[in-house]
């Protein structure tokens, strides 16, 4: 294959069988050639919990940021909101293929994407929520991004060489995506009348969640987050939205409790592979 | 005379980039290591850039197959994760390559000890990234995300040109 044009390279012939049809198909395990044993010692159930979580909430999110994908604002937005889904749909793939390897029941990333029912997901419902206006996604993605790149950082340092490696990879790509969040913020907080109450709006709508990302966290993550966003809302010139009282009245997404959006999420993000579970691509 | 494992070397990073074709995956930092074992085995080591990128598996693709080309027969293509892929490992020539294609290069990646802080920045960056089209400093961002993960878009105002950046990462 010496042709210089990748589709060109894609259309010849090749005597090993090529599956692929288009640019980036002829998926394979994303881990695939990456040295995966499992250091020993370490507690399968546990590993197979946090890498299914937090796959569970990049592909969620990734989802929902796909959805912008002709409904941006401008077309820049679109294509930054395209990239930051697709950086989390990448985290997704490595997270769930490596909870495959650490449950070690033969399902890999598809499987666990797309033969799941909603109570099997155990994603945050802030990453399910459905999209609003372009100031409620702003307000999610600052809170998802500032969260979760807190908790990759510490990753880096996991046991599990695997899980470390994709968590490094995924702070570099979070760094984007939180300030990315953090510059709307502050120029929708600082813009327009109609900019600043709607940017508002959507902090309150989004803040009880706060509550439920935080929740049985350390108390130096805790801290973290709260002073990035504290920052950021200083810089927007936006009043911190009042903590909720309690999480009660939100689904545990954690145990597997979701809103009836997620279904409804799932359905279509599963159903051509559901339509056709044989088929590959 | 050349050697069978320099052959190897030689040939793997002669591939080139799918979404950057005027780089080899040499220049981009990405082919890592090329070995060859007493039996004749090649293995050949990428660092993907970014988590989502759809170009690795092409990569992979093709450097099996340029391998095949050459002669060899036992081929692997491993990923490396650790150390994750920065845009430091760009080669001198590969810039220069970039820039010659109307890509600007990027500036040095964003220095961070593993695990530390990651400073928040709250307004575009005011990194000097000369035109490549006209060569002026008198530049701007205007989206930090492009057409593919690693690029972001600028426009000059001197020659009033878009063009696009590899980001620091």
């Amino acid at each position: 294959m010496t042709d210089d044009h990748v589709y060109l390279s894609l259309a010849e012939a090749s005597p090993e069988g090529d599956t692929r049809w288009a640019f980036g198909t002829g998926f394979e395990d994303p881990l695939y050639g990456v040295d995966t044993e499992l250091p020993p010692g370490l507690d399968r159930d546990e590993l197979t919990a946090l890498c299914l979580a937090l796959g569970d909430d990049a592909l969620v999110a990734a989802q929902r940021l796909a959805e912008w994908v002709t409904r941006a604002p401008e077309l820049e937005e679109e294509v930054a909101l395209a990239n930051i889904g697709l950086d989390l749909l990448g985290q997704a793939r490595l997270l769930l293929a490596r909870a495959g390897q650490a449950e070690d029941a033969g399902r890999g990333e598809d499987e666990l994407a797309y033969f799941r029912s909603p109570q099997e997901f155990r994603n945050v419902v802030l990453a399910e929520l459905p999209n609003g206006d372009f100031a409620h996604c702003v307000a999610r993605q600052l809170l998802f991004s500032s969260w979760r790149l807190a908790v990759l950082q510490r990753l880096t340092a996991h046991r599990d060489p695997v899980l470390a490696a994709i968590a490094a990879k995924g702070v570099n790509e979070l760094a984007y995506h939180r300030d990315h969040a953090a510059q709307w913020t502050v120029r929708l907080g600082d813009g327009t009348e109609e900019s600043r109450r709607r940017m508002i709006a959507a902090l309150d709508q989004v803040w009880p969640h706060l509550a439920d990302l935080l929740d049985g966290a350390e108390p130096e993550l805790r801290a973290d987050i709260e002073v990035t966003l504290r920052q950021v809302l200083d810089a927007a010139g936006l009043p911190l939205p009042e903590p909720a009282a309690s999480t009660e009245q939100l689904p545990r997404g954690r145990a597997g409790e979701h809103t009836p959006h997620l279904a409804e999420l799932l359905g279509e993000l599963q159903s051509v592979a559901r339509a056709d579970p044989e088929a590959t691509w | 005379m050349v050697t069978l494992l320099q052959l190897a070397r030689d040939t793997a990073a002669r591939v080139l980039d799918p979404e950057l074709p005027m780089l080899t995956l040499a220049d981009l930092g990405v082919l890592r290591e090329v070995t060859l074992a007493p039996d004749g085995q090649v293995v050949a080591t990428l660092a993907p850039t970014y988590s989502g990128c759809p170009a690795l598996a092409e990569m992979r693709a093709d450097v099996d197959a340029a391998l095949r080309a050459a002669g060899f027969t036992r081929i692997e293509v491993r990923t490396v994760l650790d150390p994750p892929w920065s845009s430091d490992w760009i080669t001198p020539e590969g810039r220069a390559k970039l820039a010659a294609g109307g890509i600007a290069p990027p500036g040095p990646a964003p220095r961070r000890a593993p695990g530390g802080p990651v400073p928040l920045t709250l307004t575009p960056t005011r990194t000097v990234v000369h035109c490549p089209h006209c060569g002026s400093a008198d530049t701007e961002e205007t989206s930090r995300f492009s057409a593919t993960a690693c690029k972001a878009l600028r426009r000059c105002r001197a020659c009033r040109e878009p063009f696009e950046q590899v980001k620091e990462l």
